[in-house]
This record gives structure tokens, C-alpha cells and sequence, in this order.
């Protein structure tokens, strides 16, 4: 029995710092982030800081993403993105003249979690969220930013549900948005005649494009051969929905999904021999990323996204090299977003001539108004407006992969 | 045609959860305990493949030895470590809560070392396979090498469980415990001898999963985990020919089942069809009704 209690004591003792190890990762990238604001806020020169601290301290933006777990690529891209943003606007005076503090928390793509983060960042004085990233833990976090009357612009959020609050926006479009506008841009591009698709049943967002999808394809005149589905506990085995796809004739596949699974349909249909055009949303950015994927299976493929790496205007060229040079890694769509997200918060903030001493409620209310006053040149488009409803308006763009890189399709 | 298809592809899944079926089936039927960790002792073995295999770019026959060897290992040290002193615990539900623990320890432990991104997986079987019927049919290498393997493992263990003394000593102790102690068999080593063997099953399943469907997470071993448990459940669990025949069957069924039912619906179908099953037989297809002696 002795000998048992020992046992049960070093089990417990690895298993508590395997946990506080674990933990370390997450608060390890939130206390860089504050460096690093800290750090851009020294850089701006003595007197505006000086000026921002008589007048009462800073302003505090927020970001939740699944910085570990299954989809950390958008979550660290997030934090990233916002941390571009946020150094740049503390370097040119920050906003009406207050420098801003960025945190970063993890949520692992756990809507708990992401409660969790929110709570953790409301104790640390936040007065913007730029958040969460995924939907399913935005539209949890929502509930809550509700009820505090906090400003919520989630940068990727883009199940309907996100911004069903009136003190929500997003940047990204919504699910069904991208689904009429795949099916929109096949049609107009002739890309494809005979559609076969593969989505996630259980997930919220791949089931919305799916759907928009399917009906604005009927409209455009384009022909669903085949539309089968997988679900979280069965995301490995494809052979039978690339089958039907094959035996159909498909000619294009369309696949609202998200990237770890696409990888693996791209290997399952090249054994099969089947090589239709790939056509994806959003969520296929990262496939670029997965360690040891062979890209030249991705060869071709398409992605609706409102953002490529590779475009030639100022704002891209000067915000990618800053990334690189930052995180040696080259931005997605989802740093994209966070960025527009930061920089919509400074237009509206500005815009309704807020102070950091100013009570949350009271941002939040001015902050709504403003949003739909503003009209952003950003990252994922040329001109961005909002609606009340938190709803973006801006133009598609597509992206192709060619020779392991993102370009933009012609 | 399209139904060979089907079958095929149904092999090639069902060969995989018989082969992780089997080590969960020799545990249990041995040492009396549901491993829960089994999965994640494979997607252990996977990142040790993938480990030798990116940093010494070596041939992967390499990577699988090591797997084999530190996989079991880890089997045998987690025994003593965390069931060992449990065994004897009032509640068997102690041991069975363990395991789970022992599970989410290597799942935190691998994101911790590995991260959580997924990591394509080079396959240890580069053997592409053979077209039947002008490449109308195709059977991948890595699903002939799985039932090729299940089988050897199978047949392989039959001599070795009936012939040999290790083999009659966990005969012995899976009838009875303490009777086998008295007649002077040595059932900790025996139980460690299980799960030795149980484990290094669990990283050539490892090897076999990952080259079959080549993306590599620490949660990569959980789902076809529960997967193989319910297989070996349905063949009859404690019964090694039935965790083969059961991983099989499940296998087939679910793709029959996305093929000519529902996409969707796969796994519904999959876990009624086993409802149905335990309903008529309860011990599974091959399991033993062990009648209590008053």
C-alpha cells in the first residue's frame, strides 16, 4: 500500500508538470506580445508617451485563438496579425494620440476555453476584443461581450451566428457569402461543369458554404454530381466520397473544409488516380503549411480567400515583410484579418473620438455607430464597409497554388 | 464494380482497426483490463517513426524497429507505473479510469513535444499496390500489407499462446488470477509479458494507420482506437481471431454503409449494427460464455 502512494505520487507530480508545461506554451506567447507592444511603445519617443500617460494610460485590445491544439495556424496568425498592426499604429502615434497594449490568449478551439480567455483578458482591462478567431467559440464569447456591452470584431468568425449581437463585426465573410461566392466565381471563370463536393457535416462552417453553396450553384447553372459528407469522428478514410466524385465525373471539387482533412484527400485521390481542379474556402489556408505535405499534390488548386501574400500593392508587400522578417513565416488570410480587424478598431475609434479613460459600455456604444461611418483600405480589400448587422462588404478574390506558393488567380 | 470498390476500401479500413484490435483484445483478455491508452501508445509509435525518419532520413524499416522496441517499453513501464498498483484496488473502475489518464498524460505530453499541428506522415510501404481489371480496381500496397501482417500476427500467435510455457502461463492467468499464482506462475511477468506484446502491436499498427492515411496528430490514435475497441467488442472481446474478424467487419460495414446509405450516417449505422449484435450475442461473434461455477 506504501509502495501504491508512492507511485500515485510521482504520477501526479509528472502529470502536474506536464500541465504546468503545457500551460507555458500559451503564456509564453501572451507575455511576448506584451513585450513587444511594450517594446513598439518605448520606440514612438518620449513625448507621446508621456502625453498618453497624463492623460490616463492606454488603450487595450484583446485577441482569442486556438494558439495550441488543432488549428493553432489561425490562431497564432491572429495574435500575429494583430501584433503587426499594433506596432505600427504605436509607431506613428498610436490612437488619438494613446498608445495600445495588446494580450493574446489561447482558447484551443474550445468554446470553454475561449470564455475563459475572454474572462482572463476582461481582469486585465480590455476594452476591444479582436476575437475569437474560429466561430463556434466567437459566436460563445459573443453571449458574454453582450451582456458587458464589450466591442467584438472577430477577425475569421464566419458562421452567420457570429455577429447575431448588435455589438459584433467580423472581417472575413460570412459562411453563406462564401458559398454564393464560389459558386459565383466558378460559373463566371467556367473553372468547372460537373461539381463534386465533400464537406463536414458536423461543422457549423463547412455545413454553411455548403449549403449557400449548393443553391446559388442551381442559379449559375452548374451541376452537382455528387454531395457527400464526413464528420468529426470519421475524418480520415475519403476513399468512398472521392469514388462517388470520380464516378460521377466530376471535373471540379468543391471542399468547404478545413486543411488538415483536405491534405489528406489530395494524397487519397492521387493513389486513386483522380485529379480534378480542388476548389476551397478560407479554411484551405495553412494546407501550404502541414509539415512534410508534398505540395505538389496541391498543385492547382484554388482557394477563395480575400487575401495573397503575393499581391503587389504597398500595404501587402510592407505588411508581409514585416511578417517575415517578425516570425520568419509568411502570413495567411487569418494575420490578414486580425490586421484589418486592429486597424478597424483604430478608424471607428478615432472616428467617434475616443479616450482610453472612457467605460467600456460607453466604447462599445460610440464604437457601434462609428463602424458603419468608416470606410477601411485594408489587407483583404481595396475599400471595406460595415453594415449595422456587423456584416463587411468588400470584393472576392481567389488565389491559386503554384509551385508550393500562393498567387493570385488571374 | 462499384461494390468491389467498396470492398476494397473496406478491407483496407477494416484491416487497420483489426490490427489495433488485436492488441486491445490480448490485454483484456489477459490481464482483464481495458487498456484505454492502447491508441495513443500507437500515435506514440507513429512520431517515433516520423521522428527517425525526418531526422536521420533513414529507411523506415529503422524507424518501425524503434518503434517496436520503445513502444514496448513504454507498454511495459506504464503497467508497472500506473495499473500494476491498482490491480489489486477495491474498484476495478480505478484501473479503467487510469488508463484514460494514461491516455490524455500522452496526447498532452505529444502536443507538448510534437505540437499540434499535423504533420504529413512518408509511408513506411512504398509499395503502390496492384490494378485489377484495366485499373478499374485498385488495391493499395499498405492494405495487403495490413491483412498480410493481421494474419502472420494471428497465426503467429496461436503457438505461441498454446505451446509455449509464457504463452500456457497467460492461458492460466486469464482464467484465474490468483489459482495461477498458487500453481506457481509468476502473473505480474506475465501481465508485463501482455502488455510487451500488446504494445509493440500497437506501433506496427502505428506504422500501418499512418502510411494509410498519412496525417499525424497527437490525437491521431483516438478515434480509431475507439474504433478498434468496439471492433474487438463485436468479435468478442478476449478472443484474438474474433478482434480480426470484428475490425474487418466494421471496417466493410462502414464503408458499405457511406457508399449505399448515408456519407453521413456511416457511424450511426456502425454503432446500431453493434447494438444489434450484442443484443442476440452478447459476448460478440467468437467470444466465450464463461459459465460461474456455484
Amino acid at each position: 500500500m506504501k509502495n501504491f502512494k508512492k507511485v500515485m505520487g510521482v504520477m501526479m507530480a509528472s502529470a502536474m508538470t506536464a500541465s504546468v508545461l503545457a500551460g507555458c506554451g500559451s503564456t509564453k506567447s501572451a507575455a511576448t506580445a506584451d513585450t513587444q507592444s511594450a517594446a513598439a511603445g518605448t520606440e514612438t519617443g518620449a513625448a507621446s508617451t508621456d502625453s498618453a500617460a497624463a492623460a490616463g494610460g492606454t488603450f487595450k485590445i484583446g485577441t482569442i485563438g486556438p494558439l495550441t491544439g488543432d488549428n493553432a495556424a489561425y490562431g497564432l496568425a491572429v495574435q500575429y496579425g494583430a501584433e503587426i498592426a499594433v506596432d505600427e499604429i504605436n509607431k506613428n502615434g498610436g490612437i488619438n494620440g494613446y498608445q495600445v497594449e495588446l494580450k493574446s490568449e489561447d482558447d484551443e478551439t474550445d468554446n470553454q476555453k475561449s470564455v475563459n480567455a475572454y474572462n482572463t483578458l476582461k481582469d486585465w482591462g480590455m476594452q476591444f476584443l479582436d476575437g475569437s478567431t474560429t466561430s463556434a467559440c466567437a459566436i460563445a464569447v459573443a453571449d458574454y461581450t453582450k451582456q458587458d456591452n464589450m466591442f467584438q470584431i472577430t477577425p475569421s468568425g464566419s458562421a452567420p451566428d457570429c455577429v447575431k449581437n448588435d455589438n459584433v463585426f467580423r472581417v472575413c465573410f460570412a459562411d453563406p457569402a462564401q458559398g454564393t461566392a464560389s459558386a459565383q466565381y466558378i460559373a463566371a471563370h467556367k473553372l468547372g461543369t460537373k461539381i463534386g463536393i465533400i464537406y463536414d457535416s458536423s461543422d457549423v462552417y463547412s455545413n454553411g458554404i455548403y449549403q449557400a453553396f449548393v443553391q446559388e450553384a442551381q442559379k449559375q447553372g452548374l451541376t452537382v454530381v455528387s454531395q457527400e459528407a464526413f464528420t468529426a469522428d470519421s475524418k480520415t478514410d475519403f476513399s468512398v466520397q472521392l469514388q462517388k466524385a470520380k464516378d460521377g465525373g466530376a471535373d471540379l471539387l468543391f471542399l468547404p473544409i478545413y486543411y488538415q482533412q483536405a491534405a489528406l484527400i489530395f494524397q487519397q485521390a492521387d493513389k486513386m488516380g483522380y485529379k480534378p481542379l480542388y476548389f476551397g474556402c478560407d479554411g484551405f489556408d495553412g494546407i501550404l503549411t502541414v509539415k512534410n505535405f508534398d505540395t505538389s499534390l496541391a498543385e492547382g488548386a484554388m482557394l477563395l480567400t480575400p487575401f495573397a501574400a503575393d499581391a503587389q500593392d504597398d500595404l501587402t508587400q510592407n505588411f508581409v515583410k514585416a511578417y517575415e522578417a517578425k516570425y520568419n513565416l509568411t502570413p495567411n488570410q487569418f494575420a490578414a484579418d486580425s490586421y484589418d480587424a486592429i486597424y478597424a478598431i483604430k478608424a471607428a475609434a478615432e472616428k467617434a473620438n475616443l479616450t482610453p479613460d472612457m467605460s467600456v459600455s460607453d466604447i462599445c456604444d460610440k464604437m457601434k455607430e462609428a463602424m458603419t461611418q468608416i470606410t477601411l483600405k485594408g489587407l483583404t480589400s481595396e475599400k471595406m464597409t460595415w453594415e449595422a448587422t456587423g456584416e463587411p462588404n468588400k470584393e472576392p478574390k481567389a488565389v491559386v497554388i503554384k509551385d508550393g506558393k500562393y498567387v493570385s488567380a488571374q | 464494380m462499384s461494390f468491389l470498390t467498396a470492398l476494397v476500401s473496406g478491407l483496407s479500413l477494416g484491416s487497420i482497426y483489426a490490427i489495433i484490435a488485436l492488441g486491445y483484445t490480448m490485454v483484456y483478455g489477459i490481464a482483464k483490463m481495458l487498456n484505454f491508452a492502447h491508441g495513443d501508445f500507437i500515435m506514440v509509435g507513429c512520431y517515433i517513426i516520423f521522428t527517425v525518419a525526418s531526422t536521420w532520413g533513414s529507411s523506415p524499416v529503422l524507424g518501425v524497429i524503434a518503434a517496436i522496441i520503445l513502444c514496448t517499453l513504454l507498454g511495459v513501464a506504464t503497467e508497472r507505473v500506473a495499473y500494476r498498483p491498482l490491480r489489486h484496488a477495491a474498484s476495478p473502475l480505478a484501473v479503467l479510469i487510469t488508463a484514460i489518464g494514461v491516455s490524455y498524460l500522452l496526447e498532452n505530453l505529444a502536443l507538448l513535444i510534437f505540437g499540434a499541428d499535423a504533420k504529413a506522415f512518408t509511408s513506411v510501404i512504398p509499395w503502390n499496390g496492384i490494378s485489377l481489371f484495366g485499373g478499374q480496381l485498385h488495391i493499395q500496397g499498405v492494405t495487403i500489407v495490413t491483412i498480410a501482417v493481421s494474419i502472420v500476427v494471428l497465426i503467429a500467435l496461436q503457438p505461441f499462446i498454446h505451446r509455449t510455457r509464457s504463452g500456457q502461463a497467460m492461458l492460466a492467468a486469464s482464467q484465474d488470477q490468483g489459482a495461477a499464482t498458487l500453481m506457481g506462475i509468476d502473473v505480474n511477468r506475465t501481465i508485463s509479458l501482455t502488455f510487451a506484446i500488446g504494445s509493440g502491436l500497437a506501433a506496427v499498427a502505428g506504422a500501418l494507420l499512418c502510411s494509410a492515411y498519412p496525417s499525424l496528430s497527437p490525437y491521431t490514435g483516438a478515434m480509431p482506437g475507439i474504433k478498434a475497441f468496439v471492433a474487438a467488442v463485436l468479435g468478442g472481446i478476449g478472443s484474438i481471431p474474433g478482434a480480426m474478424i470484428g475490425g474487418l467487419v466494421l471496417g466493410i460495414i462502414e464503408i458499405l454503409a457511406k457508399t449505399y446509405i448515408s456519407s453521413q450516417l456511416s457511424d450511426a449505422i456502425v454503432f446500431g449494427i453493434l447494438i444489434v449484435v450484442l443484443l442476440f450475442k452478447p459476448t460478440g461473434l467468437l467470444g466465450k460464455v464463461v459459465q460461474e461455477k456455484v
